[in-house]
């Protein structure tokens, strides 16, 4: 990840740095999670697909990591403990269908949030304003194949299904205040969400999941450096080039 | 799960240019998801502004063994390129 133009760009401190860490985060650790269905997506289109997807990611990863420190020390070299991303993200890519229920709740979350955030005047009204185009993108993706996967075959249904259901708990993560982020108001970001979600699942023939979102039955302490079991072994694998070879470069 | 996609071919029309050509072929279930297969693969660097997807089965082709009968024949009228005209002198731009 050498060769950024942004090392001189001024850095953000406090809250507004812990956002864009938040945000950052969130796009590093999907981007990640994205580029392992490299070489294994079940057919050739959708693994350029996932991998587009995958860069867009890793795009807006490099911006918000740059706005507070160095990219590459803060994406190889910070501890598992020290990463503020949603658990919604960092969960293991499953099934095909367990993907495309991720980037359902994921880019449908985030395309809001940079909605917001772009009309706004902060300080990632710019980054906000190029990264909605490409969120939109990927809404339709996962919405997409909703649709095909919720109105196709008996088992394409009953895997899309037990993916939503599983994935549920992650998402009232999504609605917690991030600090730095005070404009953002979460209960209307939750509203208009769970809408648009909605309408996707209703066209795709599923219900909404039931089941806590919030509270002690529930996941969800990502933001706070709490990850879930299998975050470990995925940090290890994103950072272990970097540590073996430090400073390697193409 | 692939051999039962069906093949679709893909014009991609350039930002300079005026019309579609022909950019390859790709499979998808269906033409909206064909289209966005498309963007994907064959828009990627920028290359177009305007796609177009079409079932291969509907493309119907001059086949080989036609050939010359199709092609030969316009091989020997040179009549038919506009080269017999004399362009007047002071007509810069034709």
């Amino acid at each position: 990840m050498t060769g950024t133009d942004t090392t001189d760009t001024a850095r953000l401190t406090g809250a507004t740095a812990a956002a864009a860490l938040a945000l950052g985060d969130d796009a590093l650790i999907l981007s990640h999670r994205l580029g392992e269905w490299a070489g294994h997506a079940p057919v050739l289109e959708e693994e350029v697909a996932l991998a587009n997807i995958a860069l867009d990611l890793l795009g807006q990863a490099r911006i918000l990591l740059s706005l507070v420190g160095d990219e590459d020390e803060l994406a190889f070299l910070r501890e598992e403990r020290s990463f503020r991303n949603l658990q919604l993200v960092e969960q293991p890519n499953g099934d095909f269908a367990h993907t495309i229920a991720r980037q359902l709740y994921f880019s449908f979350y985030q395309h809001e949030v940079y909605g917001e955030l772009a009309r706004g005047d902060g300080p990632f009204a710019p980054l906000a304003a190029k990264a909605v185009k490409e969120t939109a993108y990927h809404r339709d993706h996962a919405e997409q194949w909703t649709l095909r996967l919720g109105d196709g075959t008996e088992e394409s249904r009953s895997r899309m299904r037990a993916a939503l259901d599983a994935l549920w708990k992650f998402t009232g993560e999504m609605f917690q205040p991030v600090d730095g982020l005070d404009g953002l108001d979460p209960a209307a970001l939750e509203q208009r969400w769970l809408a648009a979600l909605t309408g996707v699942l209703d066209r795709a023939g599923l219900d909404l999941p039931q089941g806590p979102r919030t509270g002690a039955w529930a996941a969800g302490a990502g933001r706070q450096g709490l990850h879930t079991e299998s975050f470990g072994r995925m940090v290890a694998e994103m950072q272990h080039l970097h540590r073996s070879h430090p400073g390697a470069s193409w | 799960m692939t051999q039962n996609w069906p093949l679709w071919e893909v014009f991609v029309r350039s930002r300079r240019g005026l019309s579609h050509t022909h950019a390859g072929s790709l499979h998808a279930p269906d033409a909206e998801m064909a289209l966005r297969n498309a963007r994907d693969l064959y828009t990627r660097r920028g290359e177009g502004i305007s796609i177009w997807v079409v079932p291969s089965t509907e493309i119907t082709a001059s086949s080989p063994d036609e050939r010359d009968p199709f092609f030969a024949p316009s091989a020997d009228k040179p009549y038919r390129h506009p080269t017999f005209y004399d362009i007047p002198e002071g007509v810069s731009h034709l």
